[in-house]
């Protein structure tokens, strides 16, 4: 048995403890927000916050989490009531497919509670690890600055993009 | 939306106000790519009510007032479930937020063959439209003969019918005496442009709440009860075969059971994740190469050596035209390249009651339930294909087989719910890439610096090996006796396949276009998003812009001046004055290029303008901004559109940039995104903007695929631009590092 | 003592220092060099150019000569010491804030005897104790290659030194010390490849910073020491000598592919600072990175594997009972992509026990990659792995260094690993 607090809940699974935290917050616990796309930690799909960081859930063995809490997309709010950067990510109608955004979602998340006033150039560089596909990252930046405004800070933007 | 329910606009009489003939929906013969669905029988009515022309195939009006719309078409991430709900709720007059959507499902929908092409809102959406322009007539009418009045005299809102005078009886009470079990008038004119609500308005996707929520959306989130895992054997790359060890398998732990179908085996049990370990332990037998899959030449000169069936089919001759004095000759190429879905494919079987039920991300229910039923030899009416969304796809990728494969275990355990997703290494190796191809054009400028004679010829393989029959399974091919792979044709013309996008738009005096399809696959293919317009596009306005340098023109201009089309000149100006093309400052190892193309030569017109800067010492290259102007037609969701030409954008920039997946011969040679990768943050542009031409009252133009071709063209010009060098064939960032 | 006798102590004491002083000032003092106006690019000869370029690439320039993020040669890149942080500065020519007013008498001088244009002393962290060797016609060709880039106006990061190091003249002290040059001489019983590789290695490509130990004041250990193994940015650059630690022997052929490719498929994927190096290297004129090889095989061919290359072990279960927090931690994050049947093993990725980091004296490089993973070292494609920084803590890392270790390791088993772990993180930060 592990017990395990996801979104401010504890719950109780009976798993393998090397089990993938993906499949038990997908299989067990029904929470689908976080996809898998690859089980390598190469995509982001599957990105979860453990402790406020944005981590690989297809590569975090649920038996590891310990006392840390998980927070899924779930967790930010509800179609009813969305969260902040979920409410950005609306705004800017920031998906296609959309498969890859709970991810991204939550990889802005982790940025966000780390500093509300990245440069454009850390924003980038926190969202790397997730990849789309259909070409919404213009769109999921969007988000992201905007995201960052409505929690008090923003993104410093430079005049040329150094990248 | 709610703003919109409430908000009180009295539209006018129904029938005196409008005499406009139904839109006309251009032509279409087959779905372009793939099946088409049934024949024509009301060749009268617009877009697919000319194949069901009833009303209840597309609309219903339940008791509580809700409208439930039926399409045949399927949402891709495209938008087009908001779309058809916008279209549907304008012509109706209802709130969006009243309307369900319910999409392709072999049991509920019309049938209306492959979501392709770019056609879903030209075929589906252009017939819920006038559908819905008729359902309201008709509620109109049933509460006419209530009251004894002329029809014209009446008005709808929000659902209601009303007189102006105080009467007013709303949809659902009137649907309850109002058979929408006949056939659309051909007749009934569309709303006008100016009384429209939410056609031609940036209305917010109605499935994003839920997505960004983490509700159930896809195929991949569906757990129903008792629903068992499975995974499929196979080996590493399509075109091998596993040899697995299925004792060891038996004995592996959260093996419940191995199906064995001839060839085609499978695990299955409780857990996904002791499966994937299983997984493991069948990866460890022995593959080999399939016999009789021919040999892969070396790319991309192979493709001139292979065996070609070769056919114009396009000519023009002009003998009056000026002599020509100035020659290009160049070659383009592209490799093959891979759909990369981020979510592998995925799909949920039952058989219960004698009857197979399969839910599918598929762009195609129809023809894949003829292919399912003779896979699993079952009467076709035995078998439900339901579309459920899954990641992104851009054409034909691993959905259709996994469909297949997840059919074949059900069938071995009827009752239960199988759910099969495919490893990222399984979609990697097996999905069908889209086909390297070769463009080869022969051009002459005359003295005056105009195009007075063009040859474009293209070599490609199939662009659609969609599933029409078993044998276009993988299982299909595993079982045994293993079924015949339909053999590949080229898809004909306006759409074309290879050569979609050959025949320039542009008025040259002479051309002659040439299509050399190559019917031998050394590795599996199929559709991706473009077809061919990625190559001949890439080709022909790469070469326009060599040879406006070799005229000494601006390319801007140059294109320009061998343009007769209104619409087209209008996306190249419009794409370079929000540009400022004639303002541009150039600086060292940085530049513009701009590229256009009507997609297909009958969707949108589509004009890409990029600021690009190549890194010297890296050859790593920069993407400042991109400027689009798009010219869908009727805009239904502008922002919809934007959306998918961002999108467009991107995936063309890491398409053209970097990619190509690579084959050693026996296997590929890319598993994963390590081996394959594609455009990440760090290498997305600074900015995209996309501007809309909307034109109301127009045909809708598809747009899904419109800007492919013409951001790899404008890439290319603009590298020149930037370096001097021009690159001809793609990935184009390795060209660029050979150069630097 | 007589208070005029200590006053007398006193003056003279204070008059040695004070001569003291003025001789070490005599020592230090370097004039500065006129300012020039900046060489017009087309002036140079592309040739020379060309081969300025190649050699930029084989002395790994850009290593520190770049942020992340930014552009070649606009500097900005942290070197951490001991003694405080370094910023490479912008070797761009542009005339204010990188190196366009440098004649070519001043960028020589600074290469050969680690003296600014200013006349001020350089942090030996620029390696001119290797430039020193490089010669007059290549440093000619670097010239004419940096003059040739675009001109960016950019001014790094101030250093921050450990006062009183910020104190440059002190420099000086260090060179009379430990600034030795010596011209490579030529081994006429060597190949000409051999002869060029280690020209290369030993001056511009300067291999012994990072692979050789060095004593208390940073100085590189020389003679026997040399390429006994050593220290960067938080790695271990394991000993390229008769004490490699490798399971597979380094053969030029393999050699040349990792310095190329970023992948041996013998051994493993370049980790670390090694991946900027494979880097630049597969962009270096082929000949040149071959006889890098050639000399480098030859310094390794008496090392173990050379002679004969073990049976690696797999004691799985026994690694399993001993550290089944280990084992169960690797089941759930490493299996996916090390164990056989794994698409990569499948694929062809190198096995996890061919890399030298589980055979080396110390687990840093094992640490490391698990905390910060690994990058495709010389092109968008090509090996990757996932940084665990994030999702495991120290203890959780440690178990599986240790798990590895008992499972595939060759040496002793190594103590202390949740501390190295910590120290790992801390210097990687
Ligand atoms: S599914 Fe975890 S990173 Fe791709
Ligand atoms: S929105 Fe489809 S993968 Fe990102």
């Amino acid at each position: 048995m592990i017990d395990l607090t996801v979104n401010g809940a504890t719950a109780r699974v009976d798993v393998d403890p090397a089990t993938p935290l993906l499949y038990v917050l997908r299989d067990d616990l029904r929470l689908h927000a976080a996809k898998f796309g690859c089980g390598l930690g190469q995509c982001g799909a599957c990105t979860v916050l453990v402790d406020d960081r944005p981590v690989f859930a297809c590569l975090l063995p649920v038996g590891a989490v310990g006392a840390r809490t998980v927070t899924t997309v779930e967790g930010l709010g509800s179609a009813a009531a969305p969260g902040d950067v979920q409410r950005a990510f609306l705004h800017e109608q920031a998906a296609q497919c959309g498969y890859c955004i709970p991810g991204m979602i939550a990889r802005a998340e982790g940025l966000l509670r780390k500093t509300v006033t990245p440069t454009e150039t850390e924003l980038r560089s926190a969202m790397a690890p997730s990849l789309c596909r259909c070409g919404t990252h213009m769109r999921i930046l969007r988000a992201v600055r905007r995201a960052a405004v409505m929690r008090g800070g923003g993104v410093v933007e430079p005049a040329e993009p150094v990248t | 939306m709610s703003g919109q329910a409430s908000r009180r606009d009295i539209l006018g009489g129904l029938l005196v106000a409008f005499a406009l003939a139904p839109t006309a929906a251009l032509a279409q013969t087959g779905g372009g790519e793939g099946s088409g669905g049934p024949p024509t029988v009301a060749p009268d009515l617009p877009g697919t009510l000319a194949k069901f022309p009833d009303l209840d195939a597309w609309i219903r009006i339940g008791a509580d007032g809700r409208v439930t719309v039926f399409t045949g078409k399927v949402e891709l991430g495209t938008g087009v479930k908001t779309a058809m709900a916008q279209l549907a709720a304008d012509e109706l007059d209802v709130a969006i937020g009243r309307v369900d959507l319910i999409t392709a499902d072999t049991a509920l929908t019309p049938n209306e063959g492959v979501t392709a092409g770019s056609q879903t809102l030209e075929q589906s959406g252009t017939a819920i439209a006038n559908a819905a322009a008729c359902v309201r007539l008709l509620l109109a009418e049933t509460a006419a003969a209530r009251w004894g009045v002329a029809a014209t005299t009446l008005f709808t809102r929000d659902g209601v019918v009303l007189d102006g005078q105080g009467r007013r009886a709303s949809y659902a009470e009137l649907a309850a005496s109002t058979s929408l079990a006949v056939r659309a008038r051909a007749d009934v004119p569309r709303k006008p442009v100016a009384a429209r609500r939410l056609i031609g308005r940036p209305v917010p996707r109605v499935d994003l709440p839920a997505k960004l929520t983490g509700l159930p959306s896809y195929v991949q989130d569906m757990r129903l009860p008792d629903m068992v895992h499975a995974r499929v054997l196979r080996g590493p790359s399509s075109g091998t075969r596993l040899t697995p060890d299925l004792a060891a398998l038996r004995r592996q732990p959260g093996v419940a059971r191995v199906v064995e179908v001839g060839r085609f085996a499978a695990i299955v049990g409780p857990r996904e994740w002791p499966l994937e370990q299983a997984l493991r332990v069948a990866n460890q037998g022995a593959w080999t190469r399939d016999a009789g899959v021919p040999a892969l030449p070396p790319m991309p000169a192979g493709l001139l050596e292979m065996r070609r069936e070769s056919s114009v089919i396009d000519t023009r001759r002009d003998a009056s035209a000026a002599p020509g004095v100035r020659r290009l000759s160049a070659r383009y190429d592209r490799p093959y390249l891979m759909h990369g879905a981020i979510g592998p494919s995925c799909a949920v079987a039952l058989m219960a009651e004698g009857q197979l039920t399969v839910w599918t991300h598929s762009q195609g229910v129809e023809p894949l339930r003829t292919a399912i039923a003779e896979l699993v030899a079952m009467p076709a009416d035995r078998v439900r294909c339901v579309h459920r969304e899954g990641a992104g796809c851009y054409g034909h990728n691993g959905a259709d087989d996994v469909a297949g494969d997840a059919a074949l275990i059900a069938c071995a355990m009827p009752g239960v719910p199988v759910r099969l997703q495919w490893s990222r290494e399984q979609e990697h190796g097996w999905e069908p890439l889209g086909p390297a191809m070769l463009a080869q054009i022969d051009a002459t400028l005359d003295a005056s610096g105009r195009i007075v004679d063009w040859r474009h010829q293209v070599w490609s393989n199939t662009h659609s090996t969609r599933p029409v029959a078993a044998g276009d399974l993988l299982a299909g091919v595993e079982v045994v006796p293993p079924f015949a792979p339909t053999p590949p044709k080229p898809i004909p013309q306006p759409n074309g396949g290879g050569d979609r996008n050959a025949i320039p738009l542009y008025r040259f005096a002479n051309q002659s276009i040439v299509s050399h399809f190559l019917p031998d696959m050394p590795v599996r293919v199929s559709a991706l998003r473009g077809l061919g317009a990625h190559l001949n596009i890439f080709a022909l306005e790469s070469a326009m812009d060599e040879l406006a340098a070799a005229a000494g023109r601006d390319p801007v201009a140059f294109r320009l001046a061998h343009l007769d089309d209104p619409r087209a000149a209008d996306v190249i100006r419009r794409a370079a004055a929000r540009f400022g093309w004639s303002r541009y400052r150039p600086r060292p190892n940085r530049g513009r290029g701009i590229a256009f193309a009507r997609y297909k030569n009958h969707g949108a017109y589509c004009a890409v303008a990029l600021d690009v800067e190549r890194i010297p010492d890296e050859g790593r290259l920069v993407v400042h901004r991109a400027v689009v102007a798009v010219d869908s037609g009727e805009a239904v969701n502008p922002d919809g559109i934007r959306n998918q030409v961002e999108g467009g954008v991107l995936q063309s920039l890491s398409w053209t940039a970097y990619e190509s997946a690579g084959h050693d011969g026996a296997r590929r040679t890319d598993y994963d995104w390590s081996g394959y990768p594609i455009l990440r943050f760090a290498d997305v542009p600074h900015s995209v903007v996309v501007e809309v031409i909307d034109r109301p009252g127009t045909p809708f133009l598809g747009t899904g695929e419109c800007a492919q071709g013409p951001t790899a063209a404008a890439l290319a010009n603009a590298l020149a631009a930037a370096t001097g060098v021009r690159i001809r064939s793609m990935p184009l960032a390795g060209g660029l590092a050979a150069h630097s | 003592m007589s208070r005029p006798g200590i006053r007398r102590i006193v003056v003279i004491a204070v008059v040695l220092l004070g001569l003291c002083g003025i001789a070490f000032a005599a020592i230090a003092y370097r004039p500065a060099i006129a300012r020039v106006t900046r060489p017009d690019p087309r002036q140079f000869d592309p040739a020379l150019v060309a081969r300025g370029a190649n050699l930029a690439r084989l002395g790994n320039c850009v290593s520190c000569h770049q942020a992340a993020g930014g552009r070649p040669y606009v500097g900005g890149y942290p070197i951490k010491t001991p003694f405080g942080t370094i910023y490479g500065s912008n070797i761009t020519p542009d005339s204010a804030t990188g190196i366009g007013s440098w004649s070519p008498a001043a960028f020589r001088r600074a290469m050969r005897e680690g003296v600014g244009r200013d006349g001020s002393h350089l942090y030996p962290a620029f390696p001119y104790t290797h430039y020193a060797g490089v010669a007059d016609g290549d440093v000619d060709a670097l010239y004419a290659f940096l003059m040739t880039r675009p001109a960016v106006r950019a001014v790094p990061p101030a250093n921050r030194m450990i006062p009183p190091l910020g104190f440059r003249p002190l420099l000086a002290g260090w060179k009379l010390l430990f600034f030795d040059p010596q011209p490579v001489v030529a081994d006429p019983r060597q190949s000409a490849a051999w002869n060029r590789g280690r020209y290369i290695g030993e001056t511009l490509a300067h291999c012994t910073a990072c692979h050789s130990p060095r004593g208390l004041l940073q100085q590189e250990k020389r003679g026997d020491r040399a390429y006994d193994g050593g220290w960067s940015g938080g790695w271990y650059a394991p000993p390229i000598n008769a004490r490699s630690p490798a399971v597979r022997a380094w053969t030029v052929e393999r050699l040349d592919a990792y310095f190329r490719t970023g992948l041996s498929t013998a051994h493993a994927a370049a980790a670390g600072p090694m991946g900027p190096v494979t880097y630049n290297l597969a962009r270096a004129e082929p000949a040149d990175v071959r006889a890098m090889a050639t000399y480098y095989a030859w310094q390794m061919r008496a090392a173990p594997a050379a002679r004969a290359e073990p049976r690696l072990p797999d004691r799985r279960a026994l690694a399993g009972q001993r550290h089944p927090e280990g084992a169960r931690l690797y089941d759930g994050a490493c299996a996916v992509c090390h164990e056989p049947g794994a698409a990569m093993m499948v694929a062809g990725r190198p096995a996890l026990p061919l890399g030298t980091p589980l055979h080396e004296a110390n687990p840093r490089d094992t640490i490391q990659v698990i905390l910060k993973g690994l990058k495709p070292p010389v092109a968008p494609r090509g090996p990757y792995m996932p940084a665990f920084a994030d999702a495991l803590d120290d203890r959780q890392v440690a178990e599986i260094v240790a798990y590895l270790q008992a499972r595939h390791g060759t040496g002793p088993a190594w103590p202390d690993l949740e501390t190295d772990v910590a120290a790992a993180r801390k210097e990687g930060e």
